[in-house]
């Protein structure tokens, strides 16, 4: 009889729970182009996104409730980035929003995610020098990624280096980083060779033949690729076309995965390396596992994985957990149990939300192998933590971010002892 | 911020101080079995034993380590060959090649190799073929040698200069040890002949090899070295010229190839088709079908994919063309500004179909193994895929021009295009034509992206990326004149790419860009104009 009672209490109070929610499900916001030209990238990360939602909700979803995705289109239009964002805030009334691809439609989102005080997950490998409220940066910042691959080829010998890149943001910034960075480790400014290329660039051969011959001046010579996007297949094309090897002139790239790959024959590439926080070819039980699902999922065992879905992983686990910490989904209080969440990440370690909205991560780098997988031939000892602003950029060395009480600012300026950036 | 590096999981030096070093008294066997033991360090000692053995096995087996193909059993410990054959990977014996069984993807672990180690493998190889049988393999053994000299093989080199009967192969020989003897502490005489015979290749590896002598310590090498520079680099710079055009030349093909179908359309029908550049991606797409059904059915044909996929594409895109004026263009002759928007909105449409059918991926289209790799002019490299679309861009030319001059169907198509009231009242079914001609227009597209197919990745928005160039192209070199697409094609291809060096990427589209508006000013019909009272209407 006692049991009995309890148990009807306990039915009670869950209804009672569940009443308070009202059952209803928490509306995720998948913001990615599914048209346009990034498509090619971003359409990936919404199928990866919907099957997170629907293994969580096999899983009994979250604080009792169930999920449900939110997917919208902005078309690779960077406005409309912003209007489907609101879109998703204001009328579906969506709690998380997942999304965003180029550093230009991040940008475009964020005055909306500042005003109406919601939440983004970033994934994507970007240039640092940014720091929000809102926005949480799974992907890699220029210290996860780009740093320690040169501090890589450098270990290989290296003394000259050619900086390849598409001509917008993020390969500008990161190149200036780099730039800084290799002029403080001693090599003489002769020794790097800067170039930039248009949006979808696809005649390489003087670019090519240029890198060819400041590679056999007698040095050791790498190619740092921050080619964006599409111009990345017929780059891959002219060095194998002509004959540059990676033994002689190694290419390390840090927006080439296993996706862009798919579309090309890499016999002649092998060699050619990789930095990213995950390969699919990472010899872990939960990545097996993740790629199981993956193909199960898309309905094919020829798709691959990669870094930026990683990011969505890690991203998601840690809004769930800091949702379940929270007891709620109302933003400011995510925002501030989500610090120091750590969950597991796919090769094989945990990764932890730090105080400036970046996450630990380890650090690989894979050569590029003949059946287009990448084979980690590096990793950093530990796990690195993202560095919202750069130590080798002078305006920005003396900024750090803690979103934690009661500092709450994402640029701290250490030397005048308050927040709001370099200026004044 | 500080850099911090979070020591929470140390996985380095777990391996390292496994592997001894290997000892004289191994056996070549041993040697072998130590290959997966340790790390790329240990593992590049063990290569190097292996190489000294001087072991006629060993060639092989590096080879088979050097492409990524040995694997070390996990239930025994065997080293075996692991060989892709379709979705099977095969084991085979290393030193029998006897044929061991299936292995699956978890039994076996890959003996990793790396781009030092592979440049170790290769050199030490190199060093293992200069007596072997084959020139080819003597005279790529000396071509390593030069990229990285050594002067512990000058010995060998002498021995194999001493023996070898082909002249090429002596040459290269002779350039080997050179290079050698330049990175020895041989005699400054020595060194300064060592420098003349090098300084004979005058291309990248010589100065590569010679560069850093510049500044040696003997003044007598130093300047000999400085002159060698010089020499090699002012006649570089003539060869850099002839590069420049033919680069040029070869982006001048890709451009007349996209833009020569628009330039019927837009000036026999005066109509401006947005969609052209999703018609070149069509083009794209029938070559990746016809070569996935090639991979699965015919792996044989594979080299002739090209040739098959160029009439397919023809159709394909002729046939969406057709359709195109058919159900939009017709409607809305003689509305340029409706006719633009109606067919960006046809190629959006075909875009995302594309998208939906194929997904929104790169789709992988092999060169064939004739549009592979490159042979030297001189000093000019001459990749076999670009020779190859210049030609078929010619082609294209010939056969359109030929069509037009000499066939019923042309001449129909040029009084349509001078005159299409007359040639209506002349009993010409302009109706008909315009749809011919459009089609045309559209199947020679399809042409294109079987050629792009081979540079550019095939994706939804192969076609974007050549839209704005194609009309460039057009306005430039004079609407309704195939003459015009061609001297516009190359002069705009050959001026970017002597602009490129100079200016930059970037920058160099931009003042091809400034440079057309200013020749529009000067000359609004383009290079080519028509002439004819038609042209004021």
């Amino acid at each position: 009889m006692k049991k009995l009672t309890l148990a009807a209490a306990g039915l009670a109070l869950s209804l009672g729970a569940a009443q308070a929610q009202e059952g209803e499900p928490i509306k995720i916001g998948i913001l990615h182009s599914l048209s346009g030209t990034m498509a090619i990238s971003e359409t990936t990360l919404k199928d990866v996104m919907l099957m997170l939602i629907e293994r969580q909700n096999a899983a009994g979803g979250v604080l009792g409730r169930p999920l449900e995705a939110v997917v919208v289109d902005p078309a690779s239009d960077w406005p409309l980035f912003a209007e489907k964002a609101r879109d998703l805030i204001e009328v579906q009334g969506v709690d998380v929003v997942f999304g965003c691809w180029t550093s230009v439609s991040r940008k475009s989102v964020l005055p909306v995610f500042a005003e109406l005080n919601s939440v983004l997950f970033y994934p994507v490998q970007y240039e640092g020098e940014e720091s929000q409220r809102n926005v949480f940066y799974t992907g890699a910042a220029p210290n996860q990624q780009a740093i320690p691959a040169v501090d890589y080829l450098i270990e290989q010998g290296i003394e000259r280096w050619v900086l390849a890149g598409t001509d917008y943001v993020y390969p500008r910034t990161t190149n200036k980083i780099l730039e800084a960075y290799l002029l403080g480790k001693g090599f003489p400014a002769e020794d790097i060779m800067i170039n930039y290329t248009p949006f979808g660039h696809s005649d390489w051969q003087t670019i090519v033949s240029d890198i060819k011959a400041f590679g056999s001046e007698g040095k050791p010579t790498a190619v740092v690729s921050t080619i964006n996007g599409d111009a990345n297949v017929p780059f891959y094309k002219e060095l194998a076309n002509q004959g540059i090897l990676a033994e002689d002139i190694p290419v390390v790239a840090f927006s080439v995965g296993e996706e862009e790959l798919a579309g090309l024959d890499t016999e002649p590439l092998v060699g050619h390396l990789a930095a990213w926080n995950y390969f699919m070819s990472v010899d872990t039980d939960i990545n097996a596992e993740f790629i199981e699902d993956w193909h199960a999922f898309i309905g094919s065992p020829d798709r691959v994985t990669n870094d930026p879905m990683e990011a969505h992983f890690i991203g998601f686990q840690m809004w769930v957990a800091a949702v379940e910490a929270a007891g709620t989904t109302d933003p400011d209080m995510v925002i501030d149990s989500i610090i120091g969440v750590s969950v597991p990440n796919l090769s094989g370690g945990y990764s932890t939300m730090m105080p400036n909205h970046h996450i630990t991560k380890p650090v690989l780098v894979g050569e590029i192998q003949a059946d287009g997988q990448f084979e980690t031939v590096w990793e950093t000892p530990g796990l690195v933590v993202g560095d919202a602003w750069s130590d080798f950029l002078p305006e920005s060395a003396v900024l750090i971010s803690d979103w934690r009480k009661p500092m709450e600012c994402g640029n701290f300026n250490v030397e005048l002892g308050k927040c709001g950036g370099t200026t004044n | 911020m500080r850099f911090i590096l979070l020591t929470l999981a140390l996985f380095a030096s777990l391996a390292a101080g496994l592997a001894a070093t290997p000892a004289r008294a191994d056996t070549f066997e041993d040697l072998v079995a130590k290959l997966p033991d340790g790390k790329y360090k240990q593992r590049g000692e063990v290569i190097e034993a292996i190489a000294a053995t001087g072991d006629a096995r060993a060639v092989q087996i590096l080879e088979f380590l050097g492409a990524g193909e040995l694997y070390q059993m996990k239930a025994d410990g065997v080293i075996v060959r692991v060989v892709k054959e379709g979705r099977d990977s095969i084991a085979y014996d290393i030193y029998t090649a006897e044929k061991i069984g299936e292995v699956g993807r978890r039994d076996a672990t890959k003996i990793k190799v790396n781009n030092s180690l592979r440049r170790l493998i290769r050199d030490s190889v190199g060093a293992l073929t200069l007596r072997a049988p084959d020139p080819a393999l003597r005279l790529a053994a000396a071509e390593t040698i030069l990229k990285n000299p050594d002067p512990g093989q000058i010995e060998a080199l002498d021995a194999a200069i001493a023996a070898e009967t082909d002249a090429e192969v002596k040459q290269a020989f002779t350039e080997a040890r050179a290079a050698a003897v330049l990175a020895s502490d041989a005699a400054a005489k020595e060194k300064i002949a060592a420098i003349r015979i090098v300084a004979e290749r005058g291309d990248a590896e010589a100065l590569a090899v010679i560069t850093p002598l510049a500044s040696a310590e003997e003044a007598s090498v130093a300047s000999a070295a400085k002159d060698a520079i010089a020499s090699i680099e002012s006649a570089r710079a003539v060869w850099d010229q002839a590069q420049n055009v033919w680069y040029g030349i070869s982006l001048g093909s890709v451009l007349m190839l996209a833009a020569i179908g628009l330039a019927i359309s837009f000036g026999v029908m005066g109509v401006i088709n947005m969609a052209h550049g999703e018609l070149v991606m069509l083009g794209a797409y029938t070559t990746f079908v016809v070569q996935e059904v090639i991979r699965n059915h015919a792996p044989g044909l594979f080299d002739w994919s090209l040739l098959i996929a160029a009439p397919l594409a023809f159709l394909v895109a002729g046939a969406v063309g057709v359709a195109i004026e058919r159900g939009v263009c017709r409607w809305l002759y003689g509305r340029a500004l409706e006719t633009l928007l109606a067919t960006w909105g046809v190629s959006l449409i075909l875009q995302q179909t594309v998208r939906s059918l194929f997904g929104p991926t790169n789709q992988e289209v092999g060169n064939p193994s004739w549009m592979s790799g490159s042979f030297e002019v001189g000093q000019l490299a001459v990749t076999w895929n670009r020779l190859w679309i210049i030609v078929f861009a010619l082609v294209v030319f010939g056969v359109l021009l030929a069509i037009l001059k000499q066939t019923p169907a042309g001449l129909q198509m040029r009084a349509v295009t001078q005159n299409r009231r007359m040639a209506d009242a002349m009993g010409v079914k302009t109706g008909w034509v315009d749809a011919l001609t459009f089609g045309l227009g559209a199947g020679v597209g399809g042409l294109a992206g079987v050629a792009l197919s081979q540079i550019d990745n095939v994706s939804p928005n192969l076609g974007q990326g050549y839209i704005v160039d194609s009309f460039m192209v057009v306005v430039f070199g004079g609407v309704g004149n195939l003459w015009g697409a061609f001297a516009g094609a190359f002069s705009l291809g050959v001026l970017n790419k002597f602009l490129e060096p100079y200016a930059g990427a970037v920058l160099a589209k931009i003042l091809i860009l400034v440079f057309i508006i200013l020749f529009i000013q000067k000359r609004p019909r383009g290079l080519f104009a028509l002439k004819g009272r038609a042209v004021e209407q």
